[in-house]
């Protein structure tokens, strides 16, 4: 771990008047820490926001503002969210652990960083990590990486499973920054590596996150948050699904579906939403959308296998929440 | 060899009862403490640069920013540390497999990646941590092999064979010919992953400097003597020079037998600074040395119809270092375990660029057991019989390699009770034919087992006339319930409350042990506590029976019990003294006594000693999603008498959750273009966390052993042997698929 400066923020202004050149704002600090001991990040000014007045969960417009500094435990035991986004909070508590979930923010979240062998090491190349050293993970060690939206440069995917379910919620983003404050479409904040991996986002620099938005549409009578990894709890995902239904008797009204642990950020294909939408609830219907999604799909040398579990996570996940039997977080066991 | 003593009358008190860890408040109210914990004045930290590469040559080291940095002292390489000894025997501690053992900052030779190639000392941690990342190592680097099955071709049989491991006995009968005339063959590769072994706690070692220039070291080993040794060669270190520590310990499975570099450049530091060092690695660190290491193998069985085993041939294929020989027993097991007239077993090593992989929990059985036990499911089928009666089918008494009966086998039993419990009867056999649900449900049985060695050890016994037991090894206790055990062996033997009895383990100062491991420990420090405490009662009944009026004049020893803090005839609990009164008669303070123990040797003439099990696993796989769950497993196992039923079962327990984690997480993944382990850390190297883990039961079938006076055979590696091929076994009967290479991750399953 370098050595840092530390300054503590009092307001949102504050925070962004002290960002510069090598500085992080620094809120839960459960992935940033981790980085700095493992020397991937090597921030020369923590920027410490957690004093900022961002930690409230607030009726807004129908639906809901999470603070970027509600912990994720916050949001996830919140009544509201319980009740209006089922979908949230279970993706939430399927990530991590309890410890982790109480120090972790809903901005921090956001801003986590892929969880790639590579990107971790130190002593290996990485582009994101590096730009331009190069990426062993193509060809290497690529179990857990990308089946979308990858790029020769980077194969990596976001770890979040949060924000799987914010991708199918269409929440919106507020961000502050010096050139003022700005809404960012959650399908227009986390980026695609292309040519420059090391950037995650579409935050400009200094911005901060300062709210999380929930449109008042939270599909709470059909959702799913499905996420299948390599043991039952405590792994990163190696295909999550977010799936979000409105119907009407048996025909779908409206269909999201998010993936999570396939892609560089939580992955939507509209395409395929669209073809749920008009159709009854069937399974067939749901194997026609999965396989118009996995179609896209360019796996890797070791994870050929994450297309065909896409594929049948996809049909049951959309089996979950068209039947209002979500994925249990008690019960472990897949169902 | 131990002269054959019958049990002390009245060891039965606390033996055989479960008895709560006498370690287990320290620990739990955090009063333990480990190798990387204590302090010293003035303490120096030292952190591990480790090399990228996996093969070539450092072609130079700039420690220049490093050294810059406040608070850090001295950054140590191969350039600038002081000598050691020279020739590489010198570091070959006591379980080294032949070869050059690794000498840490030796010269400018990268044998693996992750190899220590510099060590920086600092005021702090931080410090030191901080500044070993500013080390800029430069190097010429070879492309490094590490993929067992490309090198294949080059396997060969290790020329010399490790101390301690029976190499593969030679081959009997005509295995190929009577395969090829068997109705009923099975010939299949089976494969395990790299496992590493990941205690909680890390390695450490702390070097205290002491005013008089001695060396006092708190080392994370499993035996301290074995870290002495090491030190004294390799730093011509006097006996009296140096005291070895590990009081506690954080978790071994064979990942501390060896002394680590750690250890060496600790000390090496302490002797350059003449200051108090201590080095802990950091977790990834620990993917640096000692390895369970892969298994490429070939199991073949011929067999009549009714499943007799006509032919077997098992042939295992795993990676070492360059620069050692690691062996371990691999395919004796299949000699041993079923009875057949045609055997040929055979054992070779490929070289990788990789650290000595070393013993891990059951090592080689784990592995070996894997294939035969899933080789012989798979005859069950090939039979259309069921899994156990193939097993009794080829059942034998004797040991077919040595030819000599078993000096216990309660295996049979064991299948029985186990089924039992299970509810095997239940089972249809048919592939996919049961299910809960979504879920296709699978039932699958296997063997293990485990050598029941006993190797030489002492025990010291102290009494005190103020009726307190001391008694003291330097074994360590793994968190296997070694400090409890013995005391109930001493509490037993003297008749005194185990409240009244201390033991300490892991000092150099106490009686000499060997290393904790090969589930030796229960018997061979036991015995040895068990003759000390012996001795002790003989001296006490001498002063007691020398008493003024004594109430056991004209008794012999043999018909005196101790019980309550009194000796007394048996049978007759008013006509005796207490401990106290004889002692203080005879005018002694204290009695001491120390007492050897080691294997029977006339016993072993006759007779060969295993523990053995039967694993029974219930799993249950989403059939769409492959996922897997190991939703029961019952162990029934035969292991000598029961020392202690509750740490016992902790033991079989702890096991059967490493053996879930080796049949469905367990692999250290290598990027064979880098020569490195890439999930060096618990997010990605997987564990069974506890949602893994439903309903295990245990079972012990107790049995009557000669081999040893307590009767006691070790429970620390047989509860994982045959976990992982029961798990695969059920996994086929869930859902006709076979697989043949653990971890069962889902892409082997979808």
């Amino acid at each position: 771990m370098n050595r840092f400066e530390y300054v503590r923020a009092g307001t949102v202004a504050e925070a962004v008047q002290a960002f510069g050149a090598g500085a992080r704002f620094i809120a839960g600090g459960t992935n940033l820490i981790d980085l700095m001991k493992y020397d991937v990040e090597k921030p020369g000014r923590l920027i410490d926001i957690t004093r900022l007045p961002l930690t409230g969960i607030e009726e807004r417009d129908g639906g809901l503002r999470l603070g970027a500094l509600a912990t994720n435990a916050k949001v996830a035991y919140d009544d509201r969210v319980a009740q209006r986004y089922p979908m949230l909070r279970n993706a939430i508590l399927a990530g991590a652990s309890a410890q982790l979930r109480n120090a972790a923010s809903t901005g921090g979240n956001l801003l986590q960083r892929t969880r790639c062998y590579y990107f971790y090491d130190a002593g290996t190349p990485c582009n994101k990590r590096e730009p331009g050293s190069g990426c062993p993970a193509i060809g290497g060690v690529n179990r857990i990486h990308a089946i979308f939206g990858a790029s020769e440069h980077c194969i990596a995917t976001h770890p979040s499973d949060m924000c799987v379910a914010l991708a199918a919620l269409e929440a919106v983003v507020q961000v502050s920054g010096p050139d003022g404050e700005r809404s960012i479409p959650f399908a227009a904040f986390h980026r695609l590596p292309g040519d420059a991996p090391e950037r995650d986002t579409t935050l400009k620099p200094g911005e901060i996150v300062v709210s999380v938005d929930l449109p008042e549409r939270g599909f709470a009578q059909h959702y799913t948050y499905l996420k299948l990894r390599d043991r039952l709890s405590y792994a990163f995902a190696l295909v999550s699904i977010a799936a979000g239904l409105e119907l009407d008797g048996d025909t779908v009204k409206t269909a999201r579906l998010a993936l999570g642990g396939v892609a560089h950020k939580p992955w939507r294909n509209v395409e395929a939403e669209a073809l749920l939408v008009g159709k009854p609830a069937t399974r067939d219907n749901f194997q026609a959308a999965a396989d118009r999604i996995v179609a896209e799909a360019k796996p890797q040398s070791e994870n050929g296998f994450k297309v065909e579990l896409a594929r049948r996570a996809i049909v049951r996940g959309l089996e979950q929440a068209a039947a209002g039997t979500p994925q249990s977080l008690s019960d472990k066991r897949i169902q | 060899m131990t002269k054959q003593i019958s049990p002390a009358a009245g060891l039965d008190r606390h033996v055989g009862s479960a008895r709560s860890r006498v370690d287990g408040p320290a620990k739990v109210t955090g009063l333990a403490k480990y190798a990387g914990e204590f302090a010293a004045p003035d303490l120096v930290h030292g952190y591990i640069v480790t090399s990228t590469i996996a093969r070539g040559r450092i072609t130079a080291i700039d420690s220049s920013a490093a050294e810059a940095v406040p608070g850090v002292i001295k950054v140590l390489t191969h350039e600038n540390r002081e000598k050691t000894a020279e020739k590489a025997k010198a570091y070959a501690d006591m379980v080294a497999p032949p070869g050059t053992p690794l000498r840490p900052l030796h010269d400018a030779n990268v044998l693996f990646s992750g190899q220590p190639v510099a060590l920086v000392l600092a005021e702090d941690f931080e410090t030191a941590r901080h500044a070993a990342a500013l080390v800029r190592v430069r190097y010429a680097a070879e492309a490094p092999e590490t993929d067992l099955a490309a090198l294949l071709p080059k396997a060969y049989d290790p020329p010399v064979k490790r101390d301690g491991i029976k190499p593969p006995p030679k081959a009997w009968g005509d295995a190929d010919t009577a395969f090829g005339a068997a109705p009923i063959r099975v010939e299949r590769e089976y494969r395990i992953a790299d496992e590493h072994h990941n205690p909680m706690e890390p390695h450490a070692s702390t070097v205290v400097v002491e005013p008089d220039g001695t060396y006092t070291v708190y080392d994370k080993i499993q035996g301290v003597a074995n870290s002495l040794m090491y030190l004294q060669g390799a730093f011509g270190l006097k006996d009296d020079e140096v005291r070895v520590l590990n009081p506690y310990f954080g978790g071994g499975f064979g990942g501390g037998l060896r002394p680590q570099f750690q250890l060496f450049l600790a000390m090496l530091a302490a002797r350059d600074l003449k200051r108090s060092v201590r080095v802990t690695l950091a977790r990834d660190q620990m993917w640096s040395f000692t390895y369970r290491p892969g298994y490429i193998q070939t199991v073949t069985l011929g067999a009549d119809e009714g499943g007799a085993l006509q032919a077997l041939k098992h042939h295992v294929v795993h990676g070492t270092s360059r620069y050692e020989d690691y062996q371990e027993n691999g395919v004796n097991w299949s000699g041993v375990l079923y009875g057949c007239d045609n055997v040929t077993l055979s054992y070779n090593l490929v070289q990788r660029d990789t650290a000595t992989p070393g013993d891990m929990r059951a090592p080689g059985a784990v592995s070996g057991m894997f294939g035969l036990e899933s080789a012989m499911d798979e005859l069950a089928y090939a039979t259309g019989q069921d899994p156990i009666a193939l097993r009794l089918v080829n059942y034998t008494d004797r040991d077919p390699v040595e030819d000599k009966p078993f000096g216990s086998k309660a295996l049979k039993a064991c299948f029985a009770q186990g089924a039992e419990r299970f509810g095997w009867s239940r089972r249809d056999p048919k592939p996919r034919s049961m299910r809960d649900g979504r879920e296709l449900v699978g039932w699958g049985v296997a063997t293990g087992i485990w050598e029941a060695l006993m190797m030489p050890s002492s025990v010291r016994a102290v009494l005190t006339s103020d009726g307190k037991l001391e008694l003291g090894n330097s074994t360590g206790d793994l968190g296997t319930g070694t400090y409890t055990i013995l005391t109930q062996i001493g509490a037993d033997a003297l008749g005194l409350p185990m409240e009244d009895v201390t033991t300490k383990l892991g000092d150099t100062k106490l009686a000499e042990a060997p290393v904790a491991g090969g589930s030796w420990t229960a018997a061979s420090s036991g015995t040895a506590a068990m003759k000390a405490c012996r001795n002790i009662a003989s001296q006490v009944f001498v002063l007691a029976r020398g008493m003024e009026n004594s109430p056991l004049a004209n008794v012999d020893f043999e018909r005196v019990v101790f019980t309550g803090g009194r000796i007394a005839v048996a049978g007759e609990p008013e006509r005796g003294v207490s401990i106290t009164e004889a002692m203080r008669a005879g005018g002694f303070d204290r009695i001491e006594a120390t007492e050897k123990a080691g294997p029977d040797t006339d016993f072993a003439k006759q007779y060969e000693c295993y523990t053995h099990s039967a694993i029974f696993a219930e799993v249950k796989v989403d059939e769409e999603l492959g996922q897997v769950r190991v939703t029961r497993v019952v162990s029934a196992i035969a292991a000598g008498k029961i020392l202690n039923p509750k740490t016992a079962r902790s033991q079989i327990v702890g096991a059967t959750v490493m053996g879930i984690g080796s049949a469905l997480h367990e692999e250290s993944m290598l990027d064979h273009r880098l020569g490195r382990y890439m999930n060096r850390n618990f997010g990605e190297y997987h564990v069974p966390a506890h949602a893994d883990i439903h309903d295990l039961d245990v079972i012990f079938v107790e049995e009557e052993d000669k081999a040893n006076p307590l009767g006691v055979k070790g429970v620390g590696e047989i509860g994982i042997v045959g976990t992982a091929a029961a798990i695969a076994n059920a996994v086929f009967h869930a859902t006709g698929k076979r697989v043949r290479e653990l971890p069962i991750t889902v892409d082997k399953l979808l």
